[in-house]
């Protein structure tokens, strides 16, 4: 793993997964919406609405997902004193917090038809928007600090202790009586949902994360140019002192 | 170690005591939160009392992140606390005695005030009992949580917002858990269940904010 410690090596990588990451992830969303608009079945009880859950559920897939990565990013950070890993941690926050807003707004919109409001205040609804808040939080931390390093390492601290809210967001439709409905594609006994309505989810779900892991290690370089450049400017501010400009 | 915690847990006590206006204007801050509602809401006594249990909580979670920077500012700014950390015991020990002695001097107050205020707000009569039963097993959780917050920001000139923006969505299982509690008990339902699940959250803050709130401080002296 510290392999990738070093920037230069990461850059080079990143450069060769992009271009992947971006085309295959852009097939996956044409498949996957196409699959989810035009091809899946009608859904019995919801109808036509019923397909905003192809942009539903992978998106509150990923803001939990950004939120765990940001986290294990955080550990890696204070554990490890990984630099990337700082990085790495800030560039999932706002790319994250994107997929939380827009969870929720379709969601919202997915529940004025179904259960005839677009707000209720339930565990799943109120935990994911402290998601956000949290996310928040994260980034708020990064820009209130001048010191790079510090900042680093009092985000990684919040981004873990914030890591308790995704297992609430995660049970909370167990916990609590609520309107959303409980986990269906990944159960104990398996998935409760019918193949030709599962696979554009599934697909979408890829695309998600591809966009997602292709705007992480975009973010990701261009903060690594970014402190390289700081550091250069630096040093030449070091050097104007000297007299050498 | 105990003679350390006992000594750094009666200074802070005294110092906000001796201090005495910053301790006095939480509570005003608290009485004056609580009486804004019912300018807003109306006089209605019927509405006051329906939302009586969750306007005190909410009130004393406000007062309280109020007063959450003085447990390591003044400290930060006459550097005792770079003597915390090379005191011959554990960080941890320290911030635990000073997120009690922040309970005593900012979250008692307002519990022994609270059932006034809940006179004020058409609070049903039964139900006091269990609203300073509820604060009082609930309100712990704030301090500590409050304490990491305070560790995360202390060392930032303009910390007081980003405070908010971190510990507010912290505090929402105490907020919701203490509500619960009164509200059971206005409605003669089942508490246990409730108060079992305030309690955990807060020993579970209580046991595991003082070290993340060490890790926090000891990154911001470095």
């Amino acid at each position: 793993m510290h392999k990738f410690a070093n920037p230069a090596r990461f850059m080079r990588i990143a450069k060769k997964i992009v271009p992947w990451s971006f085309s295959l992830g852009f097939i996956c969303l044409a498949i996957g919406l196409y699959g989810g608009l035009f091809v899946a079945p009608e859904d019995e009880e919801m109808g036509e609405a019923g397909r905003i859950m192809y942009v539903h559920i992978p998106a509150s897939y990923m803001a939990m997902a950004g939120y765990i990565a940001m986290g294990i990013s955080s550990v890696m950070s204070v554990v490890w004193k990984h630099p990337l890993a700082d990085l790495t941690a800030r560039a999932c926050a706002p790319v994250g917090a994107v997929f939380t807003c827009l969870a929720l707004f379709t969601g919202s919109l997915w529940g004025k038809p179904m259960w005839g409001t677009y707000w209720e205040w339930d565990g799943r609804m109120t935990s994911v928007l402290f998601l956000l808040f949290l996310y928040l939080g994260y980034m708020a931390v990064w820009n209130a600090m001048e010191d790079r390093t510090r900042a680093a390492k009092i985000a990684s601290i919040v981004a873990i202790v914030g890591v308790i809210n995704v297992f609430v967001i995660k049970f909370s439709v167990e916990w609590w009586y609520s309107l959303h409905q409980p986990a269906s594609i990944i159960t104990s006994e398996g998935s409760k949902i019918t193949m030709d309505i599962l696979w554009p989810v599934l697909v979408m779900i890829i695309a998600y994360k591809l966009f997602f892991i292709t705007i992480v290690l975009w973010r990701t370089q261009s903060l690594i140019m970014e402190r390289k450049s700081e550091k250069l400017e630096g040093r030449i501010s070091a050097l104007r002192e000297k007299g050498y400009y | 170690m105990l003679f350390i915690f006992l000594t750094v847990l009666k200074r802070d006590v005294l110092l906000s005591w001796r201090q005495g206006s910053a301790g006095f204007m939480v509570v005003a801050f608290f009485i004056i939160v609580t009486s804004l509602f019912p300018f807003a809401v109306g006089p209605d006594k019927v509405a006051l009392a329906k939302i009586s249990a969750g306007i005190i909580w909410v009130a004393a979670l406000l007062s309280c992140l109020l007063s959450l920077d003085r447990i390591f500012h003044a400290d930060y700014e006459d550097g005792s606390l770079d003597q915390y950390l090379l005191a011959p015991c554990p960080l941890e020990v320290i911030i635990f005695a000073k997120s009690l002695a922040h309970w005593v001097t900012a979250n008692l107050p307002l519990i022994i005030i609270a059932p006034a205020l809940g006179i004020t707000l058409n609070l049903p009569t039964h139900a006091y009992g269990m609203l300073i039963f509820s604060m009082m097993i609930g309100t712990p959780a704030l301090s500590f949580i409050g304490a990491l917050g305070a560790a995360l920001t202390v060392t930032l000139k303009r910390g007081g917002v980003l405070l908010s923006l971190l510990i507010l969505p912290l505090y929402v299982p105490v907020l919701i858990f203490g509500v619960l509690c009164v509200e059971a008990a206005i409605a003669g339902t089942q508490v246990s269940s409730h108060m079992m699940l305030l309690a955990g959250v807060s020993l579970f803050s209580v046991a595991l904010a003082p070290w993340a709130a060490a890790a926090a401080i000891r990154v911001g002296l470095e």
